[in-house]
């Protein structure tokens, strides 16, 4: 399974895009499929200060709760209100609609502790054994 | 379940469900699928047309003797010697507390009986059976790991089914509610009964698990045109939840009795002596035990088993069982254990999670009802 070009990923299956000082962050079509259908997703308020790899808010599905940590430290500036209405959107899209929120970067040299799109595939390829 | 991954038992139909692209998960001492497609996508399947689910990890025991309803009648809460042939009924084995050691089917047959235990007390309630059975009129059988269990469930299940039975089973589609026959499925032979644990119409197969793969693949085969799905574990506790039915270890346990898991209609007083009788007649006289009561959540946010329940500012209470309802407007819903205060239909609850309270109220069971 290839992970899209363009995108850094966490070991806790988080992805972040990042344009300029803009990073959007959501969680990976790997980490949606393994919770199964997703009904409720807590995401941190816009202004939040957030700390890289720290737990930030949760995922939940229909059997479970997940914590949900942060690829990246910075200020939260928006979150995807879509998904209060329709948490599924991170099941039919996790790279795409289904994106959580949106953060101004505070050091862009921590992408360097972030995975490649293949050193990702690598991870999960690993999980599956 | 304190199986490891190494000695997890498989059934029948283990291939069939990595075939089918199942996710697997220890329950019950057994490999199990949870979920196939998706749970939501498999309760919608159930509600709206059909689901086939393996519940051969469940315990088969067969009873045989003239002495099996006498004896069974005192070890429940239920009756058993007022069953008729091929009848089913519900019943709970209780501890001299009133509380469950087991939650289970009797199904009464030609010349044998047929218990179906929770397959997490699959041991537990084989011992029981044994260590209470001193008499030459009852002999048990375990057929636990090796019979199979097919329950086929929804408003399609009849067109399904109806059509591959035979023998003295062929009239099933005519077949009352907790009834069943004996005869075969496609030439399999099998006890067809007209049970479940899904709120829905539809029908449990008890087979033999040797012809069970090739009964499995058929019933999908021919169940496709009326949109049959494999259905797992997590869609079973779903529908079950929906439809207010108990599940051993949340609504009932060796401490909670019959009547606090909301279980009262399977509890005949008027039963001569049985276990446990003297301490569930104390706690009708004194109604003052905690019970399970149904709640719906105000937001979108879940609830979880253990999640603390408050209600005029006091912590009254846990959740038990929780889920998201589909067919209840897709609200959070569950099933919390409380004082008795605070189970009236309509009494305003909280519900803390992750540190923060939010509002509920107390709705009657079960949450969903099929239209007959």
């Amino acid at each position: 399974m290839a992970q899209p070009e363009g995108l850094l990923f966490s070991k806790e299956h988080e992805w972040l895009k990042i344009d300029g000082d803009v990073g959007t962050v959501g969680i990976t079509d790997y980490a949606q499929n393994s919770l199964g259908d997703i009904v409720y997703v807590e995401l941190p308020r816009v202004g939040h200060e957030i700390k890289q790899f720290g737990s930030i808010g949760v995922v939940e599905s229909v059997k479970a709760v997940s914590d949900l940590f942060t690829p990246i430290s910075g200020e939260v500036i928006e979150v995807n209100s879509g998904l209060e209405a329709d948490p599924a959107l991170v099941n039919r899209d996790a790279f795409g609609a289904g994106w959580l929120y949106k953060v101004r970067i505070k050091g862009l040299n921590e992408k360097s502790a972030l995975l490649s799109p293949s050193d990702y595939d690598a991870l999960i390829a690993e999980a599956a054994h | 379940m304190n199986s490891t991954p190494e000695t997890l038992r498989r059934t029948a139909l283990y291939d069939e469900h990595v075939t089918l692209g199942a996710r697997l998960v220890p329950f019950g001492g057994f490999e199990m699928p949870v979920q196939y497609a998706g749970i939501l996508k498999e309760h919608d399947a159930v509600r709206q047309r059909a689901g086939i689910f393996d519940l051969s990890h469940m315990a088969q025991f067969e009873l045989f003797g003239d002495g099996v309803a006498d004896w069974a009648d005192s070890l429940t809460t239920n009756a058993v010697g007022t069953m008729k042939r091929y009848q089913a009924r519900y019943n709970i084995f209780t501890n001299e507390r009133g509380g469950c050691h087991d939650d289970v089917l009797f199904y009464r047959l030609a010349n044998r009986w047929l218990l179906v235990c929770n397959a997490s007390n699959a041991a537990k309630m084989w011992a029981h059976l044994k260590a209470h059975n001193e008499r030459p009129d009852v002999r048990l059988e375990s057929r636990h790991g090796q019979a199979a269990l097919i329950a086929v469930q929804g408003p399609k299940a009849v067109e399904i089914v109806a059509p591959l039975c035979d023998g003295d089973a062929k009239d099933v589609a005519e077949l009352k509610y907790y009834f069943c026959a004996e005869g075969s499925v496609d030439g399999t032979r099998a006890v067809v009964a007209r049970t479940g644990y899904t709120g829905e119409d539809g029908f449990e197969l008890f087979v033999d698990g040797a012809d069970a793969p090739r009964l499995w693949r058929r019933l999908l085969e021919v169940g496709k045109k009326y949109g049959l799905e494999p259905a797992g574990l997590g869609a079973r506790d779903m529908l079950r939840l929906e439809a207010g039915m108990p599940l051993y270890g949340f609504e009932l346990d060796e401490e909670l009795s019959p009547l606090a898991g909301g279980q009262s209609w399977a509890v005949k007083m008027n039963k001569p002596a049985f276990a446990g009788k003297a301490a569930l007649a104390a706690q009708l006289a004194a109604d003052d035990y905690q019970r399970i009561a149904g709640f719906v959540l105000e937001g979108r946010v879940p609830a979880r088993t253990g999640y603390p329940v408050f209600s005029g500012g006091k912590r009254v209470g846990e959740v038990r069982s929780a889920s998201i309802a589909p067919s209840y407007g897709n609200r959070n819903i569950g099933t919390a254990l409380l004082p008795k205060a605070a189970t009236a239909v309509g009494t305003p609850l909280e519900i803390e999670i992750r540190g923060a309270r939010h509002a509920a109220q107390v709705v009657s069971l079960p949450f969903y009802k099929r239209e007959r």
